[in-house]
């Protein structure tokens, strides 16, 4: 099938509205008629099941969690960007449109783009008219900050936790159509493939994750807002549950998958403390506003400060190395995730690592406490030269901004970030890649859409800071509730979908199948084994560095283990309770198909672009020697990739990049 | 870190359930309470026995999952923390650890640690809502200005988690200090003024429909409260209710 992006005709900047003019509509008495199954409950699923219910359709919304608050958007922290010009610095949408091309290293499509630079703005405006808290200054208006790769302040935040005031929005606005019999909500339940009829995609088979029942439900579309797959390296910024099954599954049945490499290493999380480790936590990017990354200038301070020898605070500033101030001068702290991983890791495997494995940077906050202290030390006229009060008032600001990131860092790690600087080293974080969807953010199986990080389409092969909500809710308020209406427009007299059909009975068995040979093998391991072992080879050869040596080694040790875990895999219990090995165990199952299909597609991409790294495609010499070198000529497509089978029959087609709005650059940061 | 654990294990919600003693070996200080649980479960499926359920999901103290009843404490010792970021080294060697699930009429027990805690979504499905479209054709954001201050209020009452700490350490198994948390977000608002009367009589009856007691001032749920939920917000609750009963 030759993949159509259908992308509407005409200016750029007047694709969206047109489109809009031009797509059919459903009348609200149709619209009563028609179902909508939405998978996932997070700021993409819930926002896009809220809406469409309130616009007059019938909407099933499912999450595997015990409610929709908790789907793992919750977890975002730093903000969320919308091209208001708040701060008269010179924002637009075609700046923010130009900045998430350019963070995206020209890998992503121009015209998806730039609609969700044009909707941000109304994200804001809607979420502040639903209650949310955004941070404001004295004059009671919203506040901004800034994040990495873009030189303009168009982050709007709530502290910390702007993922979860956000998240909690929508969560109210799909109360509120609950509350109207709008949206049947179903929690705890977990889906375990798509069903077809006639080529549509008519519902899913879920199972319950309680009783264990296996169900079929149906609708006239199925959309997708599952999340991303970043726990296929075990260890992630990702909640325990989050998990491909769904985006998988409706792979398997026909819908493409994009660019599976394409991964984000965040720059800022908490390093690995041993092998117990279970999760690893982000410190948000928001950070590098205010704190400035450095390890030792000298290795043998590197050695001293692992060895418990000498303390960082001790070292004077000419031994410390601000190795990204040095490197880029023009965006100094405020690289992007990937430029910022990648240079962590170059200090690092160099020997400068500053904790007891030798995988961690600093992040310190000094002279920031010290900046703000004077500050507010002239505006309280106190005296700006008592060093004591100046940290004293310093620090309150800090903890204004930051404070519960500084308090969870403290939890975690047991020192007190406000005095010592912090630990910080790269982990999975977000997953660019995901299924291929077109302008209407339809997969390639007809009546089934993929919105938020379940999907390719927004970031090419980085993501910006806080553009994951932005897009989350610009596909799930604005974009989809629109381009689905087209599709429906069709089944206004379909009439209910039954799901006493050929097409139900045979997805449920299947979906019986896997589970019965799962519960009945007789292996010895517990499922966090394999997981574990998958997330080492993934991390150690397919993780911020790649080369195809290695690539191929993953392929063929991850082939491997998936025979050795249909061997050796224990799952212990019923599947006619709550069963959590068994729920993992199916999970990890489809991990361990996706991470080869990870594997080739990184191998097949032989250039460095984005958070891709290529060992054999850097920059020989010049001013950018060093640095990641793309391949424009033979690599300016999206991989899409078409299941067979075994992953490693999986079949590659090629969507063209046009790039007709932008001129296509090296990126520099320097 | 060698350690005795003892653990509610119910098979079922119908099911009677018991203590049951784990003695557990290996522990490092720098595990988090629920890696901990992992190295017992783990421990467990190699003995062919069935691992403790327990919910958890984000790991990082935001999505309320977690919720153990830890040594007659809502997320255990610690203060400001979840269970899944208390850490091991808030023990001491030797310990026995008694974890139970969070008990209420109102968070039935689903399995060992697990209950169900959906009566606190039908109390938001009540009125934890500002009743606007999600068309995006609102006013601009900047043409409602919020005094910082009360915006800070209301961001501090908006970042309840829903985990139910506040009613299993309350006496009487209250809910107020989650009610009110939401109740006081909009009421610091002007975007919540408009439904203010219906919004706090609705939730309040849900609340009280779904078998929760009342508060009599003790102030357990604060000090329990993973994110400092503040008791004000009952006083303002209590505010908003008498005087949206006089409007009827």
């Amino acid at each position: 099938m030759a993949l159509d992006s259908k992308i509407p005709q005409g200016p750029l900047a007047d694709k969206w509205t047109k489109h809009k003019n031009d797509i059919n509509l459903v009348n609200p008495a149709n619209k009563r008629l028609i179902d909508v199954i939405v998978v996932g409950t997070g700021l993409a699923g819930g926002s896009a099941a809220a809406t469409l219910a309130e616009l007059g359709y019938n909407v099933k919304a499912f999450c595997f969690q015990d409610s929709p608050r908790r789907a793992h958007s919750i977890a975002a922290q730093g903000g969320i960007n919308a091209a208001k010009n708040y701060q008269g610095d010179g924002d637009s949408t075609y700046r923010l449109f130009y900045d998430t091309v350019k963070g995206g290293d020209y890998r992503s499509r121009e015209s998806n783009v730039y609609r969700l630079a044009e909707v941000s703005a109304n994200i804001i405006d809607q979420c502040v008219a639903q209650g949310v808290p955004f941070a404001r200054d004295y004059g009671g208006l919203l506040d901004n900050r800034s994040f990495g790769g873009v030189l303009v302040s168009r982050t709007f935040y709530a502290k910390g936790q702007t993922g979860q005031q956000l998240l909690l929005g929508a969560y109210s606005a799909m109360n509120r159509q609950i509350g109207r019999g709008k949206i049947k909500m179903y929690n705890r339940h977990e889906m375990l493939d798509v069903v077809k009829v006639d080529g549509k995609a008519r519902g899913i088979i879920t199972r319950n994750l309680i009783t264990g029942e296996i169900e079929r439900h149906s609708a006239h579309a199925v959309v997708l807002g599952t999340g991303g797959y970043g726990n296929v390296f075990y260890l992630s910024t990702n909640a325990m549950g989050s998990n491909v099954t769904a985006a998988w599954k409706a792979h398997k049945r026909g819908a493409y998958f994009a660019n599976p490499c394409y991964t984000q290493i965040h720059p800022t999380c908490i390093p690995v403390s041993g092998d117990h480790q279970s999760k690893l936590t982000l410190m948000s990017e928001s950070l590098r506003n205010d704190g400035r990354i450095w390890v030792p200038a000298k290795k043998e301070d590197a050695i001293a400060i692992r060895e418990g020898r000498l303390k960082p605070t001790d070292l004077k500033e000419e031994d410390r190395d601000y190795y990204l101030e040095r490197r880029y001068p023009a965006f100094g702290n405020l690289v992007p995730r990937d430029v910022a991983s990648r240079a962590a890791k170059e200090r690092c495997d160099a020997g400068f690592g500053v904790n007891k494995t030798g995988e961690a940077v600093y992040l310190d906050f000094a002279s920031a406490i010290e900046r703000y202290g004077k500050e507010q030390a002239y505006v309280q006229h106190l005296d700006a030269n008592d060093k004591a009060l100046v940290k004293k008032l310093g620090q309150e600001v800090v903890k204004t901004k930051y404070g519960n990131l500084f308090q969870m860092y403290n939890k975690i790690v047991d020192q007190d970030p406000y005095n010592t600087p912090m630990m910080i080293y790269p982990a999975v974080h977000y997953t660019m890649g995901g299924l291929w969807v077109d302008y209407n953010l339809q997969t390639t199986v007809e009546g089934l859409y993929a919105i938020g990080e379940a999907n390719f389409s927004d970031h090419g092969a980085n993501r910006l800071g806080a553009s994951a909500l932005m897009q989350g809710l610009a596909d799930g308020y604005f974009v989809l509730p629109y381009t689905i209406g087209d599709y429906l427009s069709h089944d206004i007299r379909t009439g209910p979908i039954s799901t006493d059909t050929p097409e139900f009975e045979e997805a449920e068995q299947n979906v019986r199948k896997q589970v019965d040979a799962l519960i009945n093998n007789e292996g010895s391991k517990p499922v966090d084994y394999f997981h574990k072992k998958l997330g080492k080879i993934m991390w150690n050869k397919c993780g911020m560095s790649r080369n195809a040596t290695d690539l191929q080694s993953a392929i063929d040790e991850i082939s491997a283990l998936r025979d050795e875990f249909y061997k050796e895999v224990r799952v212990p219990g019923t599947q006619n309770e709550f069963n959590e090995e068994l729920a993992k165990a199916l999970r990890v199952a489809d991990f361990l198909e996706l991470g080869e299909l990870f594997a080739k597609d990184a191998l097949t991409r032989n250039e460095s672009c984005g958070g891709h790294f290529r060992e054999e495609s850097v920059e020989l010499d010049g001013p950018q020697k060093g640095e990641a070198l793309r391949d424009d000529e033979n690599f300016t497509f999206v991989s899409a990739w078409e299941y067979k089978g075994a992953p490693k029959d999986a079949v590659l087609h090629k969507e063209e990049l046009n790039y007709e709005n932008i001129e296509v650059k090296q990126r520099s940061y320097k | 870190m060698k350690l005795t654990l003892k653990i509610w294990r119910q098979k079922n919600a119908q099911a009677k359930g018991q203590m049951v003693t784990y003695p557990i070996d290996g522990i490092d200080g720098d595990m988090s309470f629920l890696e901990m649980m992992d190295v017992l479960n783990n421990k467990l499926i190699s003995e062919g026995e069935e691992p403790v359920v327990f919910d958890h999901d984000c790991r990082e103290g935001i999505c309320g999952s977690c919720s153990m009843f830890i040594n007659g404490e809502a997320h255990g010792p610690d203060r400001l923390v979840t269970t899944c970021q208390l850490h091991m080294r808030k023990f001491k060697d030797g310990e026995t650890i008694t974890i139970e699930p969070f008990r209420a009429d109102g968070f039935p027990v689903i399995k060992d640690l697990m209950v169900d805690r959906s009566a606190f979504d039908r109390i938001q499905h009540a009125g934890g809502f500002i009743s606007v479209n999600t068309s995006g054709n609102t006013q601009d954001a900047n043409s409602i200005p919020i005094e910082k201050a009360d915006a800070d209020d209301a961001f501090a009452a908006a970042t309840c988690i829903g985990c139910g700490a506040c009613v299993a350490s309350c006496k009487n198994a209250s809910a107020m200090l989650f009610v009110s948390a939401k109740v006081s977000q909009f009421a610091l608002l002007p975007q919540g003024q408009v439904e203010a009367t219906d919004r706090v009589l609705n939730m309040v009856r849900q609340m009280d429909e779904e078998g929760f007691g009342n508060c009599t001032n003790t102030g357990a749920c604060e000090v329990e409260c993973p994110k400092g939920i503040s008791l004000e917000n009952i006083a303002r609750m209590n505010r908003e209710y008498l005087s949206a009963s006089l409007k009827g």
